[in-house]
């Protein structure tokens, strides 16, 4: 049926579903059923890996496309993506394309928008039907809230974490395999290095335990770590942190870093400067930790402790310690 | 080595920012300033050249009359010389058409590496660079965290959730970088006074072979119709007890919002 609303999934550093790629397959399952359009699903991969993560996503979509693409070994992701979603999609101009904003769907996006020539809404934290995809994102570090949509019904659709809550399908949806047809892109890739293996990813985490300046330094984000652990949550940080080299930018909270969106967060020793917010305001519950009563952060956290934090956090994993026995 | 950097002038992100009756961005509204993530892919470029390699930089824009204000400081900074796409009839383009007119540009000068941001502190979409590799034929390479030409190659570390991959293209190539390439140095007043003489050209959409109606508002493919005041968040719970007993309250609040 002409018009198809797709999603473009991908698989995270662990070979998995993203998070934010369950929630754009189950953003789009209900925008199918609200327009009475069919949806769809893309994954691409290397051969060998591409059909777990298509079955993955096979949870939340009745119908998905698993695209082989030998080239994925060498190369980055994002423009064998787009290739394969044009040859995916086929001769079908109303389609609609939904991807998540991580650095890849942003960069497919752009391929997509090329090849496509179709336009973009970015960014969309929540995205309705009216005719064709009704976005809503936030501007000016969420200061104002606008509606957009396309002219013409239809287009690509980038989309945060935290849209819809991820929700698997009643059942399993169909799994179709194809090989990526056309040349593969001069970018090589050489090596891929792993420098925090194991660790939480912070766009995962339900929980996220956050250092600022007021850390002081890589001892203190020790006691970030600690508490993080205590709570069975990630560590993160703002931009004054990494760029002090106490902890690696893969961490950074913000407008240059990453979008969060836990249900807790805890600000220990960050101001809470704009560029800051824009990356955490989205979190369920914000605890902020500072010494300065009148630190920005008192104006958007939920709680506020006026204190010093390396007396607050010791106080903090003992009083949680003892609850916890 | 010839370097071509996007600069998109932005409105300086103050919180002061606001949407005109048209419902876009009021770009008049603010002091207009170079893009945070192209002033770090800009520093790169320079750094190069203080490490001896012979390298011309060139400033590459697409904004409204006040563009040449904020490619002034890119000049300052040490940039050579900057060209400005510049005509009313592009006010209110979007994402598509912008990668659109840039390729025009693009093809009009000569270049090995190609550097922009990886996203703009206003629109914030991050697709354009993407696009214009593709409408350019050039090798893509993004969110560099280091920048490293070798020959008639370019060699990039990729910012990764878990740590970095290395790429490697031929030249000429569409680079994307990012923060972590290291802070942009403060314009000196020598660079200051040696900015005023350098060029700064302007090019009409007539100079590119563009149709004006194919760009601008009209031709944009979403458009903004409403907007709203986001609900604020409550007032914070403020708490000055002492260390052991204000864990107690932040253990009592976060039970009572069923969070742990």
């Amino acid at each position: 049926m002409p018009g198809t609303l797709w999603a473009i999934a991908e698989a995270g550093p662990d070979g998995h579903l993203t998070k934010l790629s369950a929630e754009v397959a189950t953003l789009v399952r209900g925008l199918g059923a609200a327009a009475g359009r069919d949806v769809a699903g893309l994954v691409t991969g290397t051969p060998g890996a591409v059909a777990a993560v298509a079955a993955e996503l096979a949870a939340y979509l009745p119908r998905v496309v698993a695209l082989e693409a030998a080239a994925a070994a060498t190369s980055p992701i994002a423009q064998l993506a787009a290739q394969g979603a044009v040859q995916a999609i086929g001769a079908d101009p109303d389609a609609s394309i939904f991807i998540g904003n991580s650095p890849d769907g942003r960069d497919t996006a752009g391929f997509l928008m090329a090849a496509l020539g179709v336009g973009v809404i970015s960014n969309a934290g929540g995205v309705a039907w009216n005719g064709g995809p009704v976005a809503e994102k936030g501007v000016f570090g969420g200061r104002l809230i606008t509606t957009s949509s396309f002219a013409d019904g239809h287009g690509i659709v980038t989309v945060p974490l935290g849209s819809v809550p991820a929700e698997e399908a009643a059942s399993a949806g169909v799994v179709e395999t194809i090989t990526l047809a056309g040349a593969a892109p001069t970018v090589t890739v050489l090596e891929r290095v792993s420098e925090a293996a194991g660790a939480v990813q912070i766009e995962e985490a339900k929980i996220i335990v956050s250092g600022g300046r007021g850390v002081g330094g890589p001892d203190g984000f020790a006691l970030v770590g600690l508490l993080a652990e205590t709570l069975g949550g990630a560590v993160a940080a703002s931009r004054a942190a990494v760029d002090a080299g106490w902890i690696p930018y893969a961490r950074q909270v913000g407008q240059t870093g990453k979008i969060v969106k836990p249900e807790v967060y805890i600000a220990l020793g960050i101001s809470g400067a704009v560029q800051h917010k824009v990356g955490m305001q989205g979190a369920h519950t914000i605890v902020a930790v500072n010494t300065d009563p009148d630190a920005p952060i008192a104006e958007f956290a939920d709680l506020f402790v006026v204190g010093n934090l390396f007396e607050v956090v010791p106080a903090l994993v003992a009083e949680l310690e003892s609850r916890k026995a | 080595m010839k370097i071509v950097i996007l600069a998109k002038p932005v409105p300086d992100a103050t919180g002061q920012e606001r949407l005109g009756p048209d419902l876009r961005l009021d770009r008049a509204a603010i002091p207009p300033v170079i893009n945070g993530n192209d002033e770090y892919v800009l520093e790169a470029a320079l750094r190069l050249r203080d490490a001896g390699a012979e390298v011309s930089v060139t400033l590459l824009a697409m904004a409204g009359a006040f563009g040449p204000d904020a490619l002034r400081k890119g000049l300052a900074m040490g940039a050579d010389n900057a060209y400005l796409v510049s005509d009313p009839a592009l006010a209110g383009s979007d994402a598509r058409t912008t990668a659109r007119v840039l390729a025009a540009a693009l093809a009009k000068l000569e270049f090995d590496l190609v550097l922009a941001g990886v996203d703009s502190s206003d629109g914030a979409s991050g697709v354009v660079a993407a696009a214009l590799a593709s409408l350019s034929g050039l090798p893509y390479l993004s969110y560099a965290t280091s920048i490293t030409p070798d020959g008639d190659k370019v060699r990039i570390k990729r910012f990764s959730s878990t740590g970095y991959d290395v790429l490697e293209a031929p030249m000429p190539a569409l680079v994307t970088g990012m923060q972590a390439l290291g802070e942009p140095r403060y314009p000196t007043l020598r660079g200051i006074m040696g900015a005023r003489s350098k060029t700064i050209t302007t090019w009409a959409l007539a100079d590119l072979g563009i149709d004006p109606a194919t760009v601008g508002a009209d031709a944009a493919a979403s458009r903004v119709s409403t907007f709203s005041i986001p609900d604020a968040r409550s007032a914070a719970r403020v708490v000055r007890d002492p260390a052991p007993e204000a864990a107690k309250q932040i253990v009592d609040f976060l039970i009572e919002r069923r969070a742990i």
